[in-house]
């Protein structure tokens, strides 16, 4: 276990390495999501005042097209200069890249909802810190389970010439539960009077929804990476 | 340099028997056999699409046999697991580096990730020896192919592998670090490695090699270099193509 963590961490901290340097995925998530919240804002908002559950809607829609298009590039830097092959001859638990890899794509969705959250807080008149906790751990769960399925299913796509439209196609359809589960909560806990017990529900159902992904994603990245 | 992880396995004997690899209708492998012994340097020959590259992948355990098996020493390569992979450095066309690192992050990266005993001391080392200690902490896209090729071919070496798996390895050095590139590969013969490399170059194979492998269509070919005719014979080989 000790041994997974450590490349898992390895992972992890040469992606976040490599990013600080290039900052591709940063700028292009960034933009994307901030642009998505600007237009947004000018079709849901009238007269200084947002359409009911609207601000929950574009903050997950937000979350997961710039989570789309950082997965997108997520194995990119390892399939360009096959780089993909050394890490899968290397002696250790392969399952270890996979964690690593979404760990890297799951803090930069995180940057990304930093920015994103105020200011749909701001635009939309939102208020996302009225419970800060629930708010946050809401959209953890949520990220952590849209970013798994996606981190695997960009490895599998990692041989495909048409990737880049396959992701999409392949991630939606399993990511959407997620997402509802995600804007369900997030619309109970915006109400004007928070509804607790259903931003709980929706909570419960997220970390189902997760220990799910993680577990076959685990389970299947090893033979899926393998020839 | 002391790998932690390679003295739980060894092996001096690869035997590949029959070993088939299919892609849809196109046959990239058909029944290829050969023994390699440690020691041993053995070039790997044929035209492009000959199916070098893919017995280069079935050895480094990437790639799974359609039919026939790879054994090293006793074991096959599921049974060998990671333990196996400890023992196996593969360099393929593309140069498994990292651009935006620096030459020393990147041999630091799997220096760790082979769990060497201190990355940092192998790191340094594998600089000297790929003559980029000046170059350490440039990152490796402004690098040249053949500044690339040197830390590459350091990077798989970083953990003293058993068998090591070498395509194209000569593409883009200019005569000096070819000519580097050949002690490198004999000092690795004299340590009891296992060398296979794959090639075009015949000048440089001929006076390297102990055995040569033709594929042809995805067959062996197996030819010795002991009569000094291999570029002929080669080159004949090629003609029945």
């Amino acid at each position: 276990m000790k041994s997974f963590l450590r490349v898992a961490w390895l992972v992890m901290r040469k992606d976040l390495r490599v990013e600080s340097r290039s900052r591709e995925m940063l700028y292009t998530t960034l933009f994307f999501s901030a642009s998505c919240v600007l237009v947004f804002s000018f079709a849901f908002v009238r007269e200084g005042r947002p359409v009911e559950g609207a601000a929950a809607g574009i903050l997950w829609i937000a979350v997961a097209f710039s989570g789309t298009l950082a997965l997108a590039r997520a194995f990119e830097r390892e399939r360009q200069h096959d780089v993909l092959r050394g890490l899968l001859l290397a002696p250790i638990d392969r399952p270890a890249i996979f964690v690593g890899k979404l760990l890297g794509i799951v803090l930069l969705m995180v940057v990304v909802e930093l920015v994103v959250v105020p200011a749909i807080a701001l635009l939309f008149r939102a208020p996302f810190f009225a419970h800060p906790f629930l708010m946050a751990t809401l959209l953890g769960t949520g990220t952590i389970g849209f970013a798994a399925v996606g981190t695997l299913f960009a490895a599998m796509l990692i041989r495909t010439q048409s990737r880049a439209v396959l992701l999409p196609i392949l991630l939606y359809p399993m990511t959407v539960p997620v997402l509802i589960a995600g804007v369900g909560g997030t619309v109970a806990l915006l109400q004007p009077e928070a509804n607790l017990a259903l931003a709980k529900f929706w909570l419960a159902m997220l970390v189902f929804l997760d220990v799910t992904y993680l577990t076959l994603a685990l389970w299947t990245f090893e033979p899926v990476m393998t020839e | 340099m002391s790998p932690t992880t390679s003295s739980r396995f060894d092996f001096e004997l690869l035997t590949v028997s029959d070993v088939s690899r299919v892609y849809g209708r196109h046959r990239a492998l058909s029944k290829v056999s050969l023994t390699l012994r440690m020691g041993e340097i053995v070039g790997l020959l044929g035209p492009n699409g000959a199916g070098k590259s893919t017995l280069l992948s079935v050895l480094a355990t990437l790639t799974v046999p359609s039919a026939g098996s790879v054994r090293y020493g006793d074991v096959s390569a599921r049974e060998g697991g990671p333990a196996l992979r400890a023992q196996l450095g593969y360099l393929s066309h593309d140069l498994q580096l990292y651009p935006e690192l620096t030459a020393r992050e990147n041999l630091e990266f799997f220096a760790e990730l082979y769990g060497l005993e201190a990355p940092s001391r192998c790191g340094t080392e594998a600089l000297v020896k790929a003559r980029l200690t000046t170059r350490a902490d440039d990152q490796v896209l402004g690098f040249s192919r053949g500044m690339r090729q040197r830390l590459a071919l350091e990077r798989v070496l970083l953990h003293q592998p058993r068998l090591v798996l070498l395509d194209e390895p000569f593409t883009g050095l200019d005569e000096m670090s070819s000519r580097a590139l050949i002690e490198r590969l004999r000092e690795l013969k004299s340590d009891g490695r296992i060398v296979v490399l794959a090639t075009h170059d015949l000048d440089l194979v001929q006076n390297l090699v102990d055995r040569v492998v033709i594929l042809r269509n995805g067959q062996v070919v197996e030819l010795a270099t002991g009569d000094g005719s291999l570029k002929n014979r080669y080159r004949e080989e090629m003609r029945l193509k």
